[in-house]
């Protein structure tokens, strides 16, 4: 990218080392902070289970893989629809970037009521943050991850509060990238956990 | 990517290799390969996936080279702390 100071929209600053405006400069610097917190709770689990005692449980003993697959595939989907939102401004469509963004804080609704079911279940037959070391770091890892989700569900609704009242133009639309790369972050942080927590 | 907006990734591409990497992993969990096998075939999976995410979701792809290096930085310190800990295990 080939960025110049007159192409970042309404950015008070001059974009330098980075080559973006300081909205976005300011969520990549969370971003970074958020991977030395997942990474903490990941390394954490790794370490457990790396010396647990007893034997851990096999991929679908106690979780259930195939609604969190279709889960995983929800998330996925509403990462899908974010770009999409994100497309929309940039051709100046407001229509479509409200319409995308209300399907992406949708679909990540259903993220979380399917997450929440999950937990329903998984308790109802008795495994809770207090079964041991999987249950707790199942519990925290998961948990963390599903107060993202309803954090980035509440950002994407205030979004497209804003798109409806016209805060955002096709020069203008830092709002809707910036809550953009949070909410694809929060979707590559589950791809991992999907992977160590439920298949490994 | 806000400075040049021409960039518009074929994010249906990207979603259909996310999807199909998705079902190719559940499938490899319960295949049944030797599980050092399963286990580094996922972790291969999953990077890979984070990284479509990460390229084309998130524009990395595009961004300065400084940017980059702010994206990549912080797991490198967070490798070290997970290999440390581990060593303890040896």
């Amino acid at each position: 990218m080939s960025g110049h100071a007159v192409d970042v929209g309404s950015s008070r600053f001059e974009p330098s080392t980075f080559q973006v405006n300081d909205k976005k400069l300011g969520m990549w610097v969370f971003l970074a902070s958020e991977v030395m917190f997942f990474t903490g709770l990941i390394g954490s689990y790794i370490i457990l289970r790396w010396g647990a005692a007893s034997p851990w449980p096999m991929p679908g003993e106690v979780l259930n893989v195939p609604i969190t697959a279709g889960n995983t595939f929800i998330l996925i989907c509403s990462s899908v629809t974010m770009v999409k939102a994100f497309a929309a401004i940039e051709e100046g469509d407001q229509k479509m970037l409200r319409i995308w963004l209300l399907a992406t804080a949708f679909i990540g609704a259903c993220f979380v009521g399917v997450q929440i079911y999950e937990y329903t279940e998984l308790i109802h037959h008795g495994f809770l943050p207090s079964s041991g070391l999987y249950g707790s770091a199942f519990f925290t890892m998961t948990g963390f991850h599903g107060l993202h989700v309803t954090i980035g569900v509440l950002c994407i609704l205030w979004v497209a509060m804003k798109s409806f009242r016209g805060s955002y133009s096709q020069a203008d639309h830092q709002g809707v990238e910036v809550i953009g790369l949070y909410w694809h972050f929060v979707d590559l942080v589950w791809i991992i956990l999907f992977t160590i927590v439920y298949l490994i | 990517m806000s400075a040049e907006g021409k960039h518009q990734p074929r994010y249906m591409a990207v979603f259909g290799g996310l999807a199909v990497l998705t079902a190719i992993e559940v499938a490899v969990a319960f295949m049944g390969f030797e599980r050092r096998v399963t286990v580094i075939l996922l972790l291969g999976f999953a990077i890979w996936k984070a990284l479509l995410v990460a390229l084309y979701f998130m524009h990395l792809k595009w961004e300065s080279r400084s940017l980059k290096i702010l994206a990549v930085a912080p797991f490198f310190p967070a490798a070290i702390m997970v290999i440390v800990v581990m060593m303890e295990k040896f």
